[in-house]
């Protein structure tokens, strides 16, 4: 079993702080690294792979550090956002030379085990430079997983892929990660993250703000209250008669209209055109104003 | 060690950029030919033409294109993480990659000298001129490699060396000339084939050992480098 772990760790470029105080450890399975972007993500997957140092804190592989250590690669795989690749090479032939870089006993046979998994065996002999860009994703998880390494760890392994290749991807992650291997992904997207892992490590603004079941999570999430900014043909009247309403928490009103505070999403927006139609007031707009990802994470920030 | 050179191999002769190795050397050897072909005096042309354009120009030209092509292509579109997230000790890499830098700059370059240094005056000539850009090779490979790890402009820098250093100071600043590789150059080929055409202003000893500095001290130094190589994060 091999061990990722993160131990206080901080990472700064000059005056500003990427990553502050992390400190987790991955088990066997799939973890989802969640955040908005710009969060450091990237920085706390760089600092695991060995590719950044980490300016204050440890970060081991079975304890041993992962920077300026390049035998860390025997055990961990990396699939990084840039999706850079030899694009005069065949999917065949970048996968061979990884198995061949990792000094493999049989690079083909490797070679060809990994492009199955991914499903690039009819598509091997192509450039890589003619690919989309989910069937360049998935080569270089291909090339990622020739040495069958105990740590794979992916950023943003989703962008660019069609939903067929979602799914297949999250179908292998799932596959991986039950076969004991530790998976570690990166999103900004909450649901891809809800359909593949059940662990997940939420990291807003440099910061460890959630770490561990993402149902607990996610029902951290749904307790908070939500904001949506409301115009209406009359406005205070509206504003009377939602107070009113038992989902409705509080009701600020200004020049621009209302600002509506609900503790259940579901009982306001069913309760809202019902209030307006026995009011006989005309609803011009109703905009859910926090919904956005980083609000979800300030608010478990803030939690 | 050998998957790393034959990647590198691949990668710098599958750009365009490696068509910027050809017109240097056909110009070097096609004036060479034609001033041959109308008699002119080699001591009118050799000097010019040997120096100021081979050795002066050709010569670290052609090492910035290769050297830089070797791996500063990489870094610059990220493609050397492939290679680095590899259980291979950073000497390897970095030896693949002067291999292939040298191989190829030496290649390119000692044969067009080979045979205008022939044209000029005769073979012995030739192969002075061949085993100083050989020599040449060495030392401006090295420092093209550091260069990569060391700046994202190693272009830039290079040419800097090359025309501000070399090319400006190296004439008029006679203390620069023992940090100039084109210097080591001739004085190497003018000892092992002593003509008017060349004139070396460091002695053979300061040239070998300097020339070996430079490409012992800048390997040394780039595999220290690789060693640290980071990916800066999203923030950053």
């Amino acid at each position: 079993m091999t061990t990722v772990e993160l131990r206080n760790a901080s990472r700064w470029y000059g005056n500003v702080v990427a990553v502050n105080d992390v400190s987790m450890t991955l088990e066997p399975g799939v973890t989802g690294l969640l955040g908005p972007n710009g969060a450091g993500k990237t920085t706390v997957l760089h600092m695991m792979a060995g590719f950044l140092a980490p300016s204050r804190g440890a970060v081991t592989v079975d304890g041993a550090p992962a920077w300026r250590n390049p035998a860390v690669y025997r055990r961990l795989g990396l699939v990084n956002e840039r999706e850079a690749v030899h694009g005069f090479l065949t999917a065949r032939e970048f996968v061979e030379l990884s198995a061949k870089l990792h000094q493999l006993p049989d690079p083909v046979g490797a070679a060809k085990r990994a492009l199955e998994l991914v499903e690039m065996i009819d598509a091997q002999d192509r450039r890589i430079a003619e690919y989309s860009k989910g069937m360049r994703q998935r080569t270089r998880v291909a090339a990622a997983l020739v040495h069958n390494p105990r740590v794979l760890l992916l950023d943003e392994p989703f962008n660019g892929m069609d939903p067929r290749q979602r799914m297949h991807m999250m179908d292998l992650l799932h596959t991986l990660g039950d076969q004991g291997h530790t998976i570690l992904f990166s999103s900004h997207i909450l649901e891809e993250v809800e359909q593949v892992s059940g662990t997940v490590q939420v990291i807003v603004a440099g910061r460890l703000a959630a770490s561990g079941d993402y149902r607990e999570i996610r029902r951290l999430m749904t307790n908070r209250p939500h904001v949506f900014a409301v115009q209406s043909s009359n406005d205070r009247r509206l504003a009377v008669a939602l107070i009113g309403e038992k989902s409705v928490s509080a009701v600020e009103i200004d020049a621009t209209g209302l600002t509506v505070r609900a503790s259940d999403y579901g009982s306001f927006t069913r309760a809202l055109p019902r209030i307006a139609l026995d009011e006989g007031i005309r609803l011009r707009r109703l905009l859910p104003s926090d919904e956005s990802l980083e609000s979800v994470f300030s608010y478990l920030l803030e939690a | 060690m050998s998957t790393v050179a034959y990647i590198t191999a691949r990668g710098l002769f599958g750009r365009r950029r490696v068509l910027l190795l050809l017109p240097l050397p056909l110009l070097l050897v096609g004036l060479a030919l034609i001033c041959r072909a109308y008699d002119v005096d080699p001591a009118d042309w050799g000097t010019p033409v040997l120096v100021g354009l081979g050795l002066a120009v050709v010569l670290p030209l052609i090492a910035l294109i290769v050297g830089t092509g070797v791996l500063g292509s990489e870094v610059d579109d990220g493609t050397i993480v492939h290679i680095l997230a590899k259980p291979l000790p950073r000497r390897d890499i970095i030896l693949a990659k002067l291999g292939v830098a040298v191989l190829v700059t030496a290649v390119t370059t000692a044969v067009p000298l080979f045979v205008a240094g022939w044209l000029a005056s005769s073979v012995d000539l030739g192969a002075g001129l061949a085993a100083g850009a050989v020599a040449g090779s060495f030392a401006y490979s090295g420092l093209f490699l550091l260069l990569s790890l060391l700046t994202r402009r190693p272009v830039l820098l290079g040419l800097v060396y090359i025309l501000v250093w070399e090319g400006l100071l190296g004439r008029f600043v006679s203390g620069t000339r023992v940090l100039s590789i084109e210097q080591y150059v001739i004085a190497i080929a003018d000892r092992i084939s002593p003509s008017d055409l060349l004139t070396g202003r460091v002695s053979l000893t300061v040239a070998v050992i300097m020339a070996a500095i430079f490409a012992i001290g800048c390997t040394v130094a780039a595999v220290d480098r690789l060693r640290s190589f980071s990916m800066a994060g999203e923030t950053s």
